[in-house]
């Protein structure tokens, strides 16, 4: 099963549709709640970043039948130093989205923190690629 | 333990989301950081909060969160109180600001052996 969303950029009052529409969609599937909960974090902090940070971006999602595939693509700034990126507290978000209580610099980390495997490749002025890959077990 | 107990206890003010007025109540959380919320709310909890955007209600759905409790009289946003309506889950506000209305909420749990 696959599918896709796309993202624009700034637009702060779509954030969480996409991680939304894929919840209701695992619970239809009958994925555990507790491997739901882990995937729709990871979800909606990659959504929030393309938002927060970057013109528009895509979600491709690929739902296996070992895994989940998270695939996102991004038009963008790029991430310039993603090991610092990567730390708890570090962000680069702006003042307006951090009054919101974005820019944390915790997205990552709670991407991190709730799939098996997280890859990043990122160029500056062009755009940044995550995958994240969650198993069903 | 139900929300509309603690509309009950604390004189709180319903904005929108009275369809959820029965959702259980596991627990609190209190943060004004989404991704900690994001991160570490656990489904059943109330939210304890100063912001009042709609992205607020998106982390309260997609988290089951039992309801969202403003402080210090901030209201919601109109868009943010239409997805409490959509979704059912109570935005609620008090005058009290969050210290206070923490230390209340976690001695009437540790009153009923809730946290």
């Amino acid at each position: 099963m696959e599918f896709d969303y796309q993202i624009t950029g700034g637009d702060f009052s779509s954030a969480g549709f996409a991680s939304s529409h894929l919840k209701k969609i695992l619970k239809q599937l009958g994925i555990q709640p507790r491997l739901i909960k882990k995937i729709v974090i990871a979800m909606y902090e990659a959504e929030v970043n393309i938002v927060a940070h970057a013109w528009q971006g895509w979600i491709h999602v690929r739902i296996e039948p070992q895994a989940i595939r998270l695939e996102i693509q991004d038009q963008g700034p790029g991430i310039e130093d993603i090991e610092r990126a990567m730390e708890d507290g570090y962000s680069t978000a702006s003042e307006e989205v951090r009054e919101m209580g974005f820019g944390a610099g915790m997205g990552l980390s709670n991407i991190k923190n709730n799939s098996d495997d997280l890859e990043i490749t990122s160029t500056v002025n062009e755009g940044t690629e995550l995958t994240i890959i969650k198993k069903f077990q | 333990m139900v929300v509309s107990d603690l509309v009950e206890q604390f004189g709180l003010v319903t904005y929108s989301g009275g369809e959820g007025m029965d959702r259980q109540v596991s627990g609190g959380y209190a943060s004004d950081l989404l991704s900690d919320v994001m991160g570490n709310a656990l489904e059943g909890q109330v939210w304890i909060t100063l912001q009042t955007h709609k992205n607020v209600m998106a982390i309260a759905s997609l988290k089951d969160l039992a309801a969202v409790i403003l402080v210090k009289d901030h209201a919601p946003d109109e868009d943010a109180a239409a997805q409490s309506d959509a979704e059912g889950v109570p935005i609620l506000g008090t005058s009290r600001q969050t210290f206070e209305m923490v230390g209340e909420l976690y001695e009437l749990f540790r009153a009923h052996e809730i946290v």
